[in-house]
This record gives structure tokens, C-alpha cells and sequence, in this order.
């Protein structure tokens, strides 16, 4: 359903620090895919992400989703069927809105916003519904400003206004990185929880090799804007991180030296 | 003294509309949009040249209002589309606009006195059903007539003009369009991520707040008996210690207060402002040194207090703990002694 064809994007081209971030890229996903994407820092992942979102323009390829050509669509318009949660937790709500008022505007990513007051019973019934499957007592503070509620708070509330509307696609760029162990371990299972409850195609960038292998149905090692190892369902099934290490230094011939994939075991 | 304040009590409501003008684009889209001092004449100008054009006055104040919105979308297309800073974009619109503004009215100054306005015919309104008495009344029956305004008219219309936008602003931000303008101001990347294009909504929100200030600028223009081309020159500072003063004294909770606050904002401004002119050694033309020392005023005084609280809670937890520590010692010496 979504298809890369022969991505390219430079930074700073012609420059001393011409940095190619994505060189010729091509992926297909089908419907349902989970992907997690690992690499060491400037391997392109989140390059990739930003691609996809529309928040930059490729200098060459395209992108396909569902036979339709998304490449020359601004990021608003691809929101459409694109979902977002982002690594720093404030990027995803708006602080001075109270929660009904963030799931509100999330509400608007699918539907045209009208200049009718959006807020009705049969609304906030489902905002607390959804909320309540977050099982942190959110449902009852619908009219607590977003800026009261601590990091790992706000990036659940995040991660349900980003698939609540069931988007077709749902990247997650790295977004438990900044939140504590036990803050991260509930994002990552209400990530589980949320995917499947709604069969979202995801795509997920992690720096952990072990969520990368726990989560989803595919993993794509990157290096360099490429795309240097990839292994799909029973393959995936039987991956340990020893054998990511050795496969990345059996294709790269270098340690990942001073990484934080290997840092964060 | 009295009267004075009633004065005050009068402009301050116009004014109020100018300065939810001025919140819209400073609080809610977060952007200090100095076109505000043109539109003002703007909105003021386009109502003065279709009175004496022989417009209807509400059809001209609406004329008003709808130049300021055009004007404000000018200023959102130039920061959305040319990309400049908002505050360059502001004074660009603002130096601009005294030319515009020029050529609206032809001269620098026009004289409404011996035409139709919306004030002079709610007057007429009021004489006819002698409404006036209605209000006096209550003074009158409390011994108070000598303290009583000479009429109501002007402060009946304008409560009446004021709570309808409010009310109407009320509604509009917590419609769809009006929380994704919200959100628009408080966090850019998110509201974008959910497939909102941002820059509508600051053109439309940058529209609307120069409608409002446009929109007081012709009741302004009205009220005086007179337009002037210098009438904008600092009212973003007007508006923004408005804003400010309204927003300290009585709180932002919600969107429903805090628009409430900037309305009581302006009319304790314009209180203040009265008083100040009634000290004697002061002039007239004083009056703008005095509105920045306003807002230099509403500025740093709340923050200065609440220093100055965080810190008397800080002395005070420390004597607290002082004196607990000095309990336990006390403790320790008696329990040392029957110990002993």
C-alpha cells in the first residue's frame, strides 16, 4: 500500500558538508506491516520519517500511497492518512488546551473543521473511552491544560491522538527515547495495545536494539541512507541482538563504535 | 470625578474591542502584531468617509471592520507567504497604512460632528422613549442623582456592542476552526500534524484581530465626532496593557474569563488613565509616557511579587526547620537529663 521509489535527499549539496541522508531508496508495505527501523545516529531513519510525513521534500522519487502520489503533497494534506508522534514529548499536544480540546483538534485530521462548536456529549463520551484504555486516569481530567500532565503523560495522550482517528500509515520517531525506563515500558505496551487494536501499518525508528526486535513484523538497519539489513516475519522471529551486531559488522566491516544501539544494549 | 470615570467607563468599553483585537494576535496566535496602530485608523477612516458618504452608520461600521480584516490578512501574508518576522511585518503594515490610510480619508482629519453616527442615533433612540429617565431612576431613589452620568445612552450601547463580541469570540474559539486557531498559537508542529495548514489560520487570525481593532477604531472615530490620522499612535501599547492589566487582575482560567479580563482590562485602564490626567502637574501630552509606564507597571509587578512570595515562603520553611531543629535539640537536653 505505501511505496518508496528510488528516494533520494542531500543536505547542504555542493557544500564541504554535503551530507547524503537517503540515497536510492525503494520499499514497499503492505497493509498491517509493522516496521522497526535501528541505525546509529545520521543513518538517515528520521530523514526517512520526515520524507514520509511531508515535513521534507525529496530531491528525487516518489511516494505512493495507495496509488496515490503523495511526493508533491504538503504535510498537512498528507495528515490526512498520516499519523505522528514525535520524540519530544511537548511536540505532540498543545499545552495551554485542555485534553478534550487536544483530542478535539485530532478529531480534525480526518474530517473538515467546521465552525460549529465541536464539543458534544457523544464526544467527550468517546474521549473518555479512548482515554480510559490508557489506563492512567486521564479520562477523568478532560479540562486539565495538556502543560500540567508529565512527559510520559502527555506522550500517551500523544500516541492516542495519533491513532485514535485510525491513520493509514503511523510513524513513530523514536518516542519513548526521552522518557524514563518505566515511563518508556508503558508507552511501548500502550504502543503494542493501540497498533493492534486499530491494525495500523506503523513504522517505528528506535535506537534499542531489543524494541526493534520485540515490536512489529519487519526490521530495517540503516546506515548511511541505506537501507543495509532487513528481515521479515519467522526471519525476524529468530533475531537476537548479537546477530544485528554481527550482521552490521559482517556488511560495514566496522564496530558500531560508541553507539548508543550498543549503549542501550 | 465621577463624571470622569464615567468617561472612562465609556471608552473603555470601545476600547475593550480593540484590545480583544490585540489579544487574539498577542495571547492566542502568540504574535505581536504591531499593524494594530494602522488598522485602528483603518477601521476608523473607512467608517468616517462612508458616514459623511452618506452611509448608513452601521453599515459603515461593519465597512469598518471588514477593512481591518483585510488589512490583518495582509500582515498574516506577510509573515506566512514572505516569510518575514511578525514584528517587521507589523510596522511594515503600520508604516504603510498611514499612507493608505491618507488616501482613505483624503485629509488628515475629518469632522463627524454634523453627521448621522451610531451615537448620535441611539441618542435620538434614547430622548424619544426617554430611556435616560429609566436609568435614573435607581439614583434618584437611592439619593444619588448628583453622582448619576448625564446620560446612559453611550454606556448602554457599548455594554451591549462589547458583550456581543465577546460572546461571539467566546463561541468562535471553542468552535473547530477556533481551537485549531488555538492551537495554531501554542504549538505549530502539532496542529500541522494533524493536517491543519497553519498558515490559514494565522491569516485568518491576524484577519480577525485588525477586525476587531478596525471595528473599535470606528466606534472610536464615532464617539469622538471625529476621525484624525494619528489616532492609531500607540495603541498597541494601549491594547497590550489592556491585556495584561485585565489578565493580572482578574485572572485566565479560561477562554471565557480571560476575554471577560481584557474587557475589565481596558476599562481599568482607561480608569487609570482619567486619574492621571487629573494630577496637576501633569499634561496632556504626558499621556504616553504614562501608558508605557503601564505597562512597564503591569509587567513587572507580577513577577516581582511572586519573587518576592517564593521567597517569604523560603524564609519561612527555614524558620520552620530551624525550629524544629532547635525542638529536637531541646529534646535531646531534657531526655540527656532524665537520663541522667
Amino acid at each position: 500500500m505505501l511505496t518508496l521509489n528510488q528516494i533520494h535527499k542531500t543536505f547542504y549539496a555542493n557544500t564541504p558538508d554535503e551530507r547524503r541522508a537517503i540515497s536510492d531508496l525503494s520499499q514497499t508495505l503492505n497493509e498491517g506491516d509493522f516496521v522497526t527501523i535501528i541505525g546509529s545516529n545520521g543513518a538517515g531513519k528520521s530523514t526517512l520519517l520526515n520524507l514520509l510525513a511531508g515535513t521534507l521534500l525529496p530531491d528525487a522519487g516518489d511516494i505512493h500511497l495507495n496509488n496515490q502520489n503523495l511526493t508533491p503533497l504538503p504535510e498537512e494534506k498528507r495528515a490526512k492518512w498520516i499519523g505522528r508522534v514525535f520524540q519530544n514529548p511537548m511536540a505532540g499536544t498543545a499545552p495551554n488546551m485542555t485534553i478534550e480540546e487536544n483530542m478535539m483538534i485530532s478529531l480534525g485530521r480526518t474530517q473538515k473543521r467546521s465552525l460549529f462548536r465541536g464539543m458534544t456529549k457523544k464526544k467527550r463520551e468517546q474521549f473518555k473511552e479512548h482515554l480510559s484504555t490508557l489506563e492512567i486516569g486521564l479520562e477523568n481530567r478532560l479540562n486539565t491544560k495538556v502543560g500540567l500532565l508529565s512527559g510520559g503523560e502527555r506522550q500517551a495522550l500523544s500516541l492516542l491522538m495519533a491513532t485514535f482517528t485510525e491513520p493509514q500509515i503511523l510513524l513513530l520517531d523514536e518516542h519513548t527515547a526521552a522518557l524514563d525506563p518505566s515511563k518508556q515500558e508503558l508507552i511501548l505496551s500502550l504502543t503494542r495495545e493501540l497498533v493492534e487494536k486499530h491494525s495500523l501499518t506503523t513504522i517505528m525508528v528506535t535506537h534499542q536494539m531489543e524494541q526493534a526486535i520485540d515490536f512489529g513484523n519487519r526490521l530495517w538497519m540503516m546506515d548511511e541512507g541505506k537501507i543495509i539489513f532487513e528481515a521479515e516475519d519467522e526471519e525476524k522471529d529468530k533475531l537476537t541482538v548479537p546477530d544485528l551486531l554481527s550482521a552490521f559488522q559482517e556488511i560495514r566491516g566496522t564496530k558500531m563504535a560508541n553507539d548508543r544501539a550498543l549503549l542501550a544494549k | 470625578m465621577i463624571t470622569s470615570l464615567y468617561g472612562a467607563l465609556e471608552t473603555g468599553l470601545i476600547y475593550a474591542i480593540m484590545a480583544l483585537g490585540v489579544y487574539i494576535s498577542f495571547r492566542i496566535l502568540d504574535f505581536p502584531d504591531l499593524t494594530v496602530d494602522g488598522s485602528f485608523v483603518t477601521g476608523g477612516g473607512v467608517a468616517a468617509i462612508s458616514i459623511i458618504g452618506g452611509v448608513d452608520p452601521i453599515v459603515a461600521t461593519l465597512l469598518g471592520f471588514v477593512a481591518g480584516f483585510l488589512v490583518g490578512c495582509i500582515t498574516g501574508l506577510l509573515h506566512t507567504k514572505g516569510n518575514i518576522n511578525p514584528l517587521l511585518a507589523g510596522i511594515i503594515m503600520m508604516i504603510g497604512l498611514y499612507s493608505v490610510n491618507l488616501r482613505i480619508m483624503g485629509q488628515a482629519n475629518l469632522s463627524l460632528l454634523n453627521e448621522i453616527t451610531l451615537f448620535s442615533q441611539l441618542k435620538g433612540i434614547f430622548e424619544s422613549l426617554s430611556l435616560d429617565a429609566v436609568f435614573f431612576a435607581p439614583y434618584e431613589w437611592l439619593g444619588l442623582s448628583a453622582y448619576a452620568p448625564r446620560s446612559f445612552y453611550a454606556i448602554v450601547m457599548m455594554l451591549l456592542v462589547v458583550l456581543i463580541v465577546k460572546k461571539s469570540l467566546d463561541i468562535f474559539l471553542q468552535t473547530e476552526t477556533g481551537l485549531a486557531l488555538r492551537a495554531t498559537g501554542d504549538n505549530q508542529t502539532m496542529v500541522r500534524s494533524f493536517s491543519a495548514n497553519t498558515n490559514v489560520y494565522i491569516i485568518l487570525g491576524i484577519g480577525l484581530a485588525n477586525a476587531l481593532v478596525a471595528l473599535s477604531g470606528a466606534l472610536v472615530v464615532q464617539y469622538n465626532g471625529f476621525a484624525d490620522v494619528n489616532l492609531g499612535v500607540g495603541m498597541i501599547v494601549v491594547g497590550l496593557a489592556s491585556v495584561i492589566i485585565g489578565e493580572v487582575l482578574f485572572g485566565k482560567k479560561t477562554i471565557v474569563r480571560t476575554t471577560l479580563a481584557v474587557i475589565c482590562g481596558a476599562i481599568v485602564y482607561r480608569a487609570i488613565y482619567a486619574m492621571a490626567l487629573r494630577v496637576d502637574f501633569l499634561e496632556a501630552s504626558d499621556m504616553k509616557l504614562i501608558t508605557a509606564l503601564i505597562v512597564v507597571a503591569a509587567l513587572v509587578i507580577p513577577n516581582m511579587l511572586q519573587k518576592s512570595s517564593e521567597k517569604r515562603q523560603f524564609k519561612r520553611s527555614q524558620k520552620a526547620l530551624a525550629k524544629v531543629e532547635r525542638q529536637k535539640g531541646e529534646v535531646q537536653i531534657v531526655n540527656a537529663k532524665s537520663n541522667s
